[in-house]
């Protein structure tokens, strides 16, 4: 099948590439650039496994062809340490209060609420219940996820960090 | 660090050993997308192979052509059942002792079941190849209901069982019929019916449905001709006897089969079996001599790749008036689907059912397991609970609330009234469990506590009162569920797989310097068992957890186990994992011994070290001993230091727990709101709480989602309605409830630490509460039991059979 050239910047770095018209954009970023922490999980763009932030929006990249990210700015959770290699305070908010279990939705979940709280930065738990409502996550059940969540949002805000709740 | 200044708390402290709320190592490389998933490898030369499947439930397979198809750019192959006839795999056998069609032999037994495998060189031609294959099919009559499946001119589902009176399990009474299970005594429990001063009889169905981890099932075939070896990365919760049952079907040595299970995306019993995409992926392998990546879509993985209940369980109790139980008598008629390929020890046909006697004092009972066919994908694993466990727990919670509402007893008092008393463990069940230890009247009388359990009832009575006055159009339930688990399978003396006793394995090597190494037969798929395990080994030998790694899933490293389901990791694995510990402590304690030139009697462990008793200040700590274990050991004592245990469980563990979950429904819109759900667990001695909540929150999560709408429905010709996320329900964030959870400890008096288990506990116990919360909250209106799954729809047409509709 003939291939068209994309460009776009990806965690920061300018990349340029050919696929297939169809390829669609969480194929390419797994197996063309080998960015393998957005996952897949379903058809249906219902699970949010594969959640990447787009020009500042979190998008399904399963439901998006590569060709329509062409000159877009995507980061992806391979972009979300801090600088220094340390983990940004999203990731250890997932840490600290056990909001992960197999780590599958894991990625997808802290791209979306990277973005839930660059929208709003000190939201309440039932904003983030409904912020975080396209994505799925079959082991925890949400309630660390929001108690990460939070924890994130309390540290970004310069909230004296806490300890992880009992 | 010096320990030598550390107070006796801060050297524990500094082991992260159990009973530590430990964050979890894994989550290290998972929150940086560095987790290494099957579908994350890319090998070279890797193609892709993709699925051709049945769109009939029941057809016969008039002509496969291949020749477009083989013809697609960038494809290679196609496999057919006659190309695996050449290799003997066009049937594979089942762990229930069945056989399985790999791809379609003659006939289809289900819809989207495998007919072809296309082989291409990425996702993208694979699926233009399944395209272009052509098959042509001649619709036969279909069984869905499986109690029209026994019928006398029922369809013959499977022709190749034509003429077969016994199976695996026994006698066949019918074509479609699969095995009678029983357990019990039959003459006595009929005796106790018949002279019972009250008797209930219900048909309590749990319905079909499915694991569904956010990963799919998945492979990575890779055969090297030259070498004759072959590695296969996959999804597997059982990686040891993946490589047993492949080795037995197709020939190569067991040494010369790798089997590699990377992180795995949850798994919830989905990720037992052995399944055509395996066996597939390898065959294509072989054929092509280049690695072969299969990867189910979401549909694939809920249409096909095993389910879990469809039981259907005609539950009888008998009582005198005071409430007291005399008698149960379940029958259950199960639906297998077209093949039997449950993941149940071989010996049990209906895994672990006959622990239906719950937490009560029957003094006698009876079961009958009838499995047929049906037209409808095969499977039957544990989601997320031993095996058969949660079915039997539903049929006996729902049974004792009926019961309560038939003598008019709150079921609360009528549970505490009959459950099995603290003095009576260890309890030889009528069913014949020996049940290890437990204390039920504290733990549910903590939970009715905690609730505020009289408050709640009266509050329920002012609301039912004001409902009959139209001042509300709400009814509210209290579900409240007790239940005991039976997990950790299991004693070689009844539970095997494929022959294989149910053990499972540790080795731990302690290295020169300190740190140690422990490779484990199970296999995580998200339950944290690199962070748990080396709690275990921290608190066993004195090395901080952090300076332990743990391995698993690599069958080339890691000692045969049998894997991780049916809670068994903490019960058997576990177990395993602390009795190499304590071989490795023995050998230290020689050392010790040796250093302080006394006698290893006179000896005495103190956290991290060995202390000569009333010589508190001689005193040798782990680090030292492992450095003289490999620098200077004892003269006649083999130097190193390191242990492996395979652990044969004397005795099954028994969880419980005590739930309770506060729901009102709006009988206009048959909406639900779960306004509060308190969920008390005693899984023995407790590891890491904070892992522990995590997989109670998980647990209940699922059979929130279980209870009020997880569902694999067929339509009457047996398409699979509701095959993907559009409609099987998986709760956002937005509806979960909020979870409560709390805790009792009452060891397993068998286990050598004392753990029990509790990831399918949840699961379990969740079940039971939500449903009888509904059918608590409509009971005043003359209902006695109404069937699983109670979404919003079920719940309004509730409303409008009893006419509540204006």
């Amino acid at each position: 099948m003939a291939k068209t050239q994309v460009r776009m910047s990806v965690n920061g770095r300018e990349v340029e590439a050919l696929v297939e018209p169809r390829t669609l954009l969480i194929h390419f970023l797994r197996e063309q650039l080998s960015l393998t922490g957005a996952h897949i999980g379903c058809d249906t763009t219902h699970c949010g496994a594969c959640t990447v932030d787009l020009d500042g929006k979190s998008v399904k990249s399963c439901t998006l062809f590569a060709i329509q990210a062409d000159g877009a700015s995507i980061t992806t959770i391979e972009g979300m340490a801090n600088a220094d290699g340390s983990l940004s305070a999203l990731q250890e908010g997932f840490r600290m209060e056990h909001g992960l279990q197999c780590g599958f939705c894991t990625p997808g979940m802290i791209m979306r609420a990277h973005r839930l709280l660059k929208e709003n930065a000190n939201p309440s738990e039932e904003e983030i219940r409904f912020g975080i409502s396209g994505n799925l996550c079959r082991c925890t059940g949400y309630q660390n996820i929001v108690k990460a969540i939070q924890y994130a949002a309390a540290k970004l805000s310069g909230a004296p960090a806490k300890e992880a709740a009992e | 660090m010096n320990t030598a200044v550390l107070t006796r708390a801060e050297r524990e402290a500094r082991l992260e050993g159990m009973g530590c709320k430990r964050k979890r190592v894994e989550d290290i490389r998972f929150t940086q997308g560095r987790g290494n998933y099957v579908d994350d490898l890319k090998l070279p030369g890797m193609l892709f192979g993709d699925f051709v499947r049945s769109q009939y439930a029941h057809a016969r397979i008039k002509r496969i052509d291949t020749s477009k198809a083989v013809k697609v750019p960038g494809v290679l192959a196609v496999l057919t059942a006659e190309e695996l006839k050449g290799v003997n795999l066009a049937w594979m056998p089942t762990l229930a002792g069945d056989v399985q069609m790999v791809l379609a032999d003659g006939k289809v037994l289900f819809q989207n079941q495998e007919i072809a495998f296309v082989v291409a060189e990425d996702r993208y031609a694979a699926a233009d190849g399944v395209e272009a294959v052509e098959v042509e099919y001649e619709e036969l009559p279909v069984i869905v209901d499986p109690f029209k499946s026994m019928a006398p001119d029922a369809p013959v589902l499977r022709e190749d069982l034509a003429g077969k009176t016994s199976g695996a399990h026994g006698a066949r009474r019918h074509h479609n019929h699969i095995f009678e299970w029983t357990a019990g005594d039959k003459a006595a429990t009929d005796a106790a019916f018949a002279s019972a001063e009250v008797t209930i009889k219900e048909l309590i169905s749990y319905h079909r449905t499915h694991p569904s981890p956010l990963e799919t099932c998945q492979c990575v075939a890779a055969f090297d001709k030259i070498k004759g070896e072959l590695t296969v990365y996959g999804t597997f919760q059982a990686p040891h006897v993946i490589r047993t049952v492949a080795s037995l079907l197709s020939k190569i040595p067991e040494h010369k089969i790798h089997i590699i299970a990377p992180d795995i995306g949850g798994g919830f019993g989905n990720k037992v079996g052995a399944y055509s995409g395996y066996i597939c992926a390898i065959v294509a392998s072989i054929v092509t001599g280049k690695p072969v990546k299969w990867v189910e879509d979401r549909i694939e993985n809920l249409t096909t790749t095993s389910f879990a209940r469809d039981y259907h369980m005609t539950t009888e109790i008998a009582a005198r008036k005071d409430g007291t139980v005399t008698g149960l008598r379940v029958h259950v008629l199960a639906d297998h689907g077209g093949f039997d390929a449950c993941a149940d020890p071989s010996k049990f046909p209906a895994g672990f059912f006959a622990i239906v006697t719950g937490s009560y004092d029957f003094p006698v009972a009876h079961v009958a397991v009838d499995g047929v066919y049906t037209n409808k994908a095969p499977g039957g694993v544990a989601y997320r609970c031993s095996l058969r466990v949660t079915e039997a727990a539903y049929a006996i919670e729902r049974g004792m609330d009926i019961l309560a509402q038939k003598l008019g007893i709150d079921p609360a008092q009528l549970r505490l009234k009959n459950f099995i008393k603290r003095e009576q463990f260890p309890y030889q069940s009528a069913l014949g469990w020996e049940y290890d230890s437990g204390d039920y009247h504290t733990a549910m009388n903590k939970a009715l506590d905690a609730v505020g359990y009289p408050a709640l009832r009266a509050e329920q009575a002012a609301k039912r009162e004001a409902f009959k006055r139209g001042e509300t159009r709400e009814v509210m339930g209290i579900g409240l569920c007790f239940f005991t688990e039976i997990v950790g399978a299991g004693p070689s003396k009844n539970c095997d797989v494929l022959g294989l006793a149910m053990f499972d394995s540790c080795e731990i090597r302690v290295h020169p310097t300190g740190s140690a190494t422990a490779r484990m037969g199970s296999k995580s798929q998200g339950q944290g068992h690199e962070t748990t395990y080396a709690q275990i080994v921290a608190s066993e030998i004195g090395i901080p957890a952090d300076d332990i790694v743990v391995e698993e899933g690599n069958t080339d490293t890691a000692p045969y186990g049998i894997g991780t389901f049916g809670s068994r990791s903490t019960p058997v694995a576990g177990a395993a994992i602390a009795m190499a510990s304590r071989k490795i402590r023995n050998k230290a304690q020689m050392i010790a011994a040796y250093l302080l030139e006394v006698h290893e009697s006179d000896l005495e462990w103190d956290v991290d070290g060995f202390r000569v008793k009333g010589l508190p200040e001689k005193f040798k700590g782990m680090k030292e001993i492992v450095w003289a274990a490999y620098h200077s050991p004892p003269p006649g004592m083999e130097p190193g230091l390191e242990a492996v245990s395979y652990y044969d469980p004397p005795n099954m563990t028994y969880p419980f727990g005590a739930y309770i979950c506060v729901m009102d429904i709006d009988v206009d819109t048959g909406v639900y709101k779960v306004r509060r759900f308190y969920a008390l667990d005693d899984c023995g001695t407790r590891i890491n709480p904070m892992i522990i909540e995590g997989q109670v929150h998980g647990g209940l999560t699922e059979a929130f989602a279980i209870a009020m709408g997880q569902e694999i429905r067929y339509d009457e010709i047996g398409n699979v309605v509701g095959g993907s996320f559009m409609d099987f329900f998986l709760p956002t964030a937005v509806e979960t409830p909020k979870w409560e959870t709390d805790y009792t400890v009452t060891p397993s008096p068998h286990h050598p630490i004392g753990a029990k288990g509790v990831g399918e506990s949840p699961n379990v116990g969740g079940v039971p509460a939500f449903s009888n919360a509904v059918n608590d909250a409509f009971s005043f209106l003359g209902t006695t039991h109404i069937q699983m799954p109670h979404d919003h729809w079920r719940n309004w047409a509730v409303a409008q059979r009893l006419g509540l509709h204006r």
